[in-house]
C-alpha cells in the first residue's frame, strides 16, 4: 500500500485551526470508540488535549504555507468577501460540500502528524544530523542502486522505443486506453507471477492498472459496497486505509482486532462476531479486506487461514480484498501463498476475490504511480476499467515499466537482491532493538518491523502509548507510527519501517531511543 | 415425487456505482467510436473506413515536440546519472513536483499573453482534467447538489461529474439565437428550475473556449458569470483546457483576467482547470490541474489528488520542457496559426457543399448546422442523419443531442486528429453526400 509521503501543508499557524482541531479532534474520539465506550471519549479527550500541548511547545517556527507565500498576487485577500452575499441569507464564504470540509480538517492522526513533522525537520547526515530519522513511511531504498543502473543502460531506448527507424514517441502521446497499455498488462502479468517464484500464472486481461495501489483500492471499493456499507479489516491495518476507503465511498472499515497472543493472527470466529455485530447496528459488511503480506505486523497469512477466509466469504456472499502490495518483499522462511494460487488451485468461487497489487513497494518506485486491481469478476472488472479514466498511468511510465518488467532477468537479480537487503536490514535492527529489551513480533516480510514498547509506556493504555510515541518524535527524534492509529486494540505496539535507512543509520537510532527508554524506566 | 429444481447461487452483489449506467458508454457519442474502431480509415490500406472526426486530438503539431525530445536528449534521459534520479522515483508528494508547478504556472501564463498570473502554490496536479473536475466536483458539492451547465457541454461531462460523486448537472439552456452564448435569463432559469426541485445548486460549471462550440466566451459573459455566482453565493468552475487552442491569443479571455481586473474580489469561489492534452497534443501523459483561489479547496484538493496523481517521471519531463520559454512560445503561436488554418480548411470545405457553421475561433473541432437536412427537427431525425453519416458516408461526428443541444441538427466535428489528406477525403465524402441529396430532391 501506497504509504504515501503525504506532506500535507504545515498545519495552518492560524488560531481557528487549532481551536477547531480541539474541538473536533476529541468528538472523533468518541464517535469512534476506540478501544470502549469509556475509553474512547475520556481517553481520546485527554490524550488529543494533552498531544496539542505538547505539539504547540514542539512546533517548528513559521513553515513555509501556501497562503503566504503568494505575496506576489498582488492584493490577493485572506478574506472572503462579504460585500455581495445574496439575499437568500447564505451568510460567510461560499462554502465547500461536507465531505470537503472533513477531507480539509487538519490531521489529527499520529500517522500524518509524524510525516508533516519530518517533512519540516528532515535528518540529513550532513546537513542537518539532529534531523528527524524517517521510520514512519514504508519505503524501500536499499535496493535503487539496482534500478538506477537499469535506468541509466536503457532509458532511451525505453521511452524512445526505438522501432526500427521510427522515433515513436506517438506511440505514448496520444490517447491510450485508461486501464493500461495492454503490453504493459502483460509484462505485469509477468512480473506478478515472478515475485510469487511461478507459482501462480496471471491473466492480463483480468488487470486493470491505476496510477498507485491508492486509487486501485478505492475503485474497488466503489465497485463493491454502497454508501454506508462496510468491510471488515482486520487490525491493527495501515492507516492510509482510513482515508483512502472512507474519503470518496462512504463505505466504513470495522476493525477486526488480532492480539499478540495469536501474533496477530486474524480468526474467522473473530470475524463472525464482527460480521454479526454489524448486522445487529444494520450495517451490512459486502466484504473483508485483508493486506497479506500484513501492514503493520509483517505477518504471512497460512495456507489454512486462507481457505477457511474464502469459506466464510461464500457463507456469507461478501467479497475478499487481499492487497498484496509486499509480496516481493519476504525476508523470512514462511511460505507467502497469494489468495490466487488458492483459486488457481481449487474450484472455488472466484467471482468474490479481488487481489491488490502495485510498484511502490515490491519494486521501489512509489513515485511512477502504478497500482494494479486483479479480479476474477468480469463485471467488477468491466466498471474498474471505466473509472480508472480518474487514475491512469502516464504512458511515458508505461513504456519504461514495459521494459524494465520484460527485463526478467534483472527482475529476477532484484527480487532476489531485494529480500537480501532487507532480510539484513531487519536482522540488524530488530537485534538492536531487543538489546533495548524491545522485543518484535514474528515476521517475514514487509518493510518494517512491529515493536513491542509496552515496557516503556507510562500507563498501558492508549494516552501512554502516544506520550510514548510523542518523547520518540519530539525528543529522540524518530518518527514511528504508534499502533493506535493502526487501531491496534494492544496499547505499546509501534511499526518501524527500517528499509530506508543504511545499516550505519541503525545504530544512531538505537541510540536515541535508548536515551528516550532511559527515561522512561 | 417431488421434483428438484436446482436453485441458481446467489451470485455475490456489487454496488449501485458499480452498475450504474452513468457511466454513459452506450451513448450514440460512444457507439460511434466502436464503429470507427471497428472499420478504422487508414489512407493506403483501408481508404473505405470510417474516418474519426468524432475524438478531440490534437496532432497538428506534433512533429514541434518530437523535435523537441530530440534535441533535448536530457528531457528523456534523466536516469544516465542525472542527479536526482532517485527523489524522483521515491517523489510521492501530494503537493506535486515544485518545479513542474512552476513551469505549469508559467505555461498558463503565457497562454494568456501574460495578462493573468498564476501562483505555483495553488495548483493541484491530477492525471488529467476528467480526474481534475471529478475532483473539485466533490469538494464542491454533496451527492444530491447540483452544477450548472451551460448546454451544449461535452458528453463526457455526464459522467465524469455525476458517476461517483452523485450530483446532478442542470443545463443552461442556449440556443443558435444568439450564437448559442449565456445569458443572464438563462442562467437564473436554470437556477429556479434546480429550486423547483428542492435541489441545492453548488456552482456553474463552464468550459471556456467552449467544447463543442469552437468559441471563446465573451468578456461580458464572463462578468455576468462571476457577478451571477456571486449573487448566489456558489462556485465558478471554469475549464479552460483549450485555452491554448485558440486561434488568436487575444480572442480568448481567461477568468483568470476578469479576476486580476477586480484585484480578487469574490475569488475565492473561482476554480480553473487546466490539462495539456489538448493544447500540447499529450493526452496519453495524463496531466492536468487544479487551479483554485480558495485555500480551502487547495489544501482539499492536494489531499484528494492522491487518488490521481502524475507519475514524477512525466512531471520531470515536462517541467524541463513546459520552462524552455523558446520551445513553448514558439509552439503555442504555431499551434495556434495551424489550428487556424486546419479550420479555415474545414469551414470552407464544408461551406462549398452548402453546409455552415457557428463561427469558431478556438479549440479542435467546429460546430456544424445540418438541420436544414433533418427530415424532422427532432432528436430522432438527428439521430436519423446522424447514423447515415456513419454508415454511409463513414465518418464519426458527434451528435448535438449527445452534448444536450436544445436544438437538433447541429453536429461536432473534429478536425485536428488527422493528417491534412485525411481531411480533405472527409470533405470529399462530405461533398458528394450533399451532391447525391441534391440529385434525390431533384
Amino acid at each position: 500500500m501506497t504509504q504515501s509521503h503525504r506532506t500535507t501543508e504545515p498545519e495552518h499557524r492560524k488560531p481557528t485551526t487549532a481551536t477547531a482541531m480541539r474541538l473536533i479532534v476529541p468528538l472523533q474520539g468518541v464517535v469512534q470508540g476506540r478501544g470502549g465506550l469509556i475509553l474512547g471519549s475520556l481517553i481520546p479527550c485527554a490524550l488529543f488535549y494533552l498531544l496539542q500541548f505538547y505539539l504547540k511547545r514542539h512546533r517548528s517556527p513559521n513553515p513555509p504555507s501556501p497562503s503566504t507565500s503568494s505575496s506576489n498576487l498582488a492584493g490577493l485577500p485572506r478574506t472572503s468577501s462579504r460585500s455581495t452575499l445574496s439575499s437568500r441569507g447564505s451568510l460567510g464564504p461560499v462554502r465547500i460540500s461536507a465531505r470537503g470540509s472533513s477531507i480539509a480538517k487538519p490531521d489529527d492522526s499520529p500517522y500524518y502528524i509524524g510525516l508533516n513533522k519530518f517533512r519540516d525537520d528532515p535528518y540529513d547526515k550532513i546537513n542537518n544530523p539532529n534531523g528527524i530519522i524517517q521510520l514512519g513511511l514504508a519505503e524501500n531504498t536499499s535496493c535503487l542502486d539496482l534500478i538506477e543502473k537499469w535506468v541509466s543502460e536503457n532509458l532511451s531506448d525505453s521511452i524512445m522505443g526505438r522501432d526500427g527507424d521510427d522515433l515513436s514517441i506517438s506511440g505514448i502521446t496520444t490517447y491510450q486506453p485508461f486501464d493500461g497499455m495492454m503490453e504493459l498488462k502483460v509484462a505485469m502479468a509477468g512480473f506478478m507471477s515472478q515475485v510469487l517464484g511461478q507459482a501462480v500464472s496471471f491473466d492480463p486481461s483480468q488487470i486493470v492498472l491505476t496510477a498507485g495501489a491508492t486509487p486501485a483500492v478505492e475503485i474497488l471499493c466503489f465497485c463493491l459496497a454502497d454508501h454506508g456499507n462496510a468491510l471488515l479489516v482486520p487490525s491493527p491495518y495501515y492507516p492510509g486505509f482510513d482515508r483512502d476507503i472512507r474519503f470518496r465511498t462512504g463505505v466504513e472499515l470495522i476493525p477486526v482486532h488480532c492480539r499478540s497472543t495469536d501474533n496477530f493472527a486474524f480468526s474467522i470466529t473473530a470475524l463472525d462476531q464482527a460480521f454479526n455485530q454489524a448486522r445487529k447496528r444494520g450495517v451490512k459488511v459486502r466484504g473483508i479486506l485483508i493486506c497479506n503480506p500484513a501492514n503493520p505486523v509483517g505477518n504471512i497469512i497460512p495456507r489454512e487461514t486462507l481457505y477457511e477466509l474464502l469459506d466464510f466469504a461464500r457463507e456469507k456472499n461478501i467479497h475478499v480484498i487481499s492487497d498484496e502490495i509486499y509480496g516481493g518483499s519476504i525476508f523470512g522462511n514462511e511460505e507467502f501463498v497469494s489468495v490466487a494460487e488458492i483459486l488457481e488451485a481449487e474450484e472455488v468461487d472466484k467471482d468474490r476475490v479481488h487481489i491488490i497489487y502495485g510498484l511502490s513497494k515490491d519494486l521501489s518506485l512509489p513515485g511512477f504511480r502504478t497500482g494494479v486491481i486483479y479480479s476474477y469478476n468480469e463485471s467488477v472488472l468491466a466498471a474498474a476499467k471505466k473509472l480508472t479514466r480518474f487514475c491512469s498511468i502516464s504512458a511515458p511510465t508505461q513504456r519504461l515499466l514495459i521494459s524494465m518488467l520484460s527485463d526478467t532477468k534483472f527482475i529476477q537479480e532484484y527480487l532476489e537482491t531485494n529480500k537480501r537487503r532487507i532480510k539484513k536490514l531487519y536482522d540488524s535492527f530488530v537485534a538492536g532493538l531487543k538489546q533495548l529489551g524491545i522485543r518484535c513480533s514474528e515476521s517475514s516480510a514487509g518493510l518494517y518491523c512491529w515493536a513491542d514498547m509496552s515496557g516503556l509506556i507510562p500507563s498501558y493504555s492508549e494516552k501512554g502509548e502516544l506520550e510514548l510515541w510523542d518523547k520518540l518524535l519530539n525528543i529522540a527524534k524518530i518518527n514511528v507510527t504508534p499502533g493506535s492509529a493502526c487501531h491496534c486494540i494492544e496499547p505499546g505496539w509501534f511499526r518501524c519501517c527500517f528499509t530506508s535507512l543504511t545499516h550505519e543509520d541503525i545504530p544512531l537510532v538505537i541510540e536515541r531511543i535508548q536515551k528516550v527508554a532511559e527515561t522512561c524506566k | 415425487m417431488a421434483i428438484e429444481i436446482e436453485q441458481p447461487s446467489v451470485s455475490v452483489g456489487l454496488s449501485k456505482v458499480a452498475v450504474s449506467e452513468t457511466h454513459g458508454e452506450d451513448s450514440p457519442y460512444f457507439a460511434g467510436w466502436k464503429a470507427y474502431d471497428e472499420n478504422p480509415y487508414e489512407e493506403s490500406t483501408n481508404p473505405s473506413g470510417v474516418i474519426q472526426m468524432g475524438l478531440a486530438e490534437n496532432q497538428v503539431s506534433f512533429d514541434l515536440l518530437e523535435e523537441y525530445l530530440e534535441q533535448q536528449p536530457e528531457a528523456s534521459t534523466w536516469g544516465k546519472g542525472a542527479p536526482g534520479f532517485r527523489e524522483n522515483a521515491l517523489f510521492q508528494d501530494y503537493h506535486g513536483l515544485k518545479s513542474f508547478r512552476q513551469a505549469m504556472a508559467s505555461f498558463m501564463e503565457q497562454i494568456r499573453g501574460g495578462r493573468a498570473k498564476f501562483d505555483l502554490n495553488r495548483i493541484v496536479v491530477t492525471a488529467g482534467a476528467t480526474a481534475a473536475n471529478e475532483l473539485l466536483t466533490f469538494i464542491l458539492a454533496d451527492p444530491g447538489d447540483a452544477l450548472l451547465v451551460p448546454t451544449p457541454y461535452y458528453p463526457g461531462f455526464d459522467r465524469d461529474l455525476r458517476w461517483r460523486t452523485g450530483i446532478k448537472i442542470v443545463p443552461i439552456h442556449c440556443d443558435s439565437s444568439n450564437n448559442f452564448q449565456i445569458t443572464p435569463q438563462a442562467l437564473e432559469a436554470a437556477y429556479k428550475e434546480a429550486e423547483s426541485k428542492d435541489v441545492r445548486v453548488r456552482g456553474v460549471l463552464i468550459t471556456n473556449p467552449s467544447n463543442p462550440l469552437g468559441a471563446t466566451i465573451q468578456r461580458s459573459v464572463l462578468e455576468e458569470l462571476l457577478d451571477f455566482a456571486t449573487r448566489k453565493n456558489i462556485h465558478l468552475v471554469s475549464d479552460e483546457i483549450y485555452s491554448g487552442s485558440a486561434f488568436s491569443s487575444s480572442e480568448f479571455v481567461s477568468i483568470a483576467e476578469i479576476l486580476e481586473a477586480r484585484q480578487y474580489k469574490d475569488s475565492e469561489r473561482v476554480h480553473i482547470v487546466y490539462s495539456l492534452s489538448k493544447d500540447l497534443g499529450l493526452p496519453g501523459f495524463r496531466v492536468g490541474t487544479i487551479y483554485s483561489y480558495n485555500d480551502k479547496v487547495v489544501t482539499t484538493a492536494r489531499r484528494m489528488s492522491s487518488f490521481t496523481l502524475i507519475s514524477s517521471q512525466t512531471q520531470y519531463l515536462l517541467a524541463s520542457m513546459l520552462s524552455n520559454k523558446k520551445f513553448t512560445e514558439n509552439y503555442i503561436k504555431t499551434n495556434r496559426e495551424r489550428l487556424q488554418k486546419r479550420y479555415q480548411m474545414i469551414i470552407e470545405g464544408l461551406r462549398s457543399a452548402g453546409i455552415e457553421c457557428l463561427k469558431g475561433n478556438a479549440g479542435l473541432f467546429c460546430w456544424m448546422n445540418l438541420s436544414p437536412l433533418l427530415e424532422e427537427q427532432t432528436r430522432e431525425g438527428e439521430l436519423a442523419l446522424w447514423d447515415s453519416m456513419l454508415h454511409e458516408v463513414k465518418l464519426n461526428i458527434s451528435p448535438g443531442s449527445s452534448c444536450h443541444c436544445s436544438e437538433p441538427g447541429w453536429f461536432r466535428v473534429c478536425f485536428a486528429n488527422m493528417s491534412e489528406q485525411t481531411l480533405e477525403v472527409a470533405l470529399k465524402r462530405i461533398h458528394n453526400f450533399m451532391q447525391k441529396r441534391e440529385r434525390r430532391r431533384n
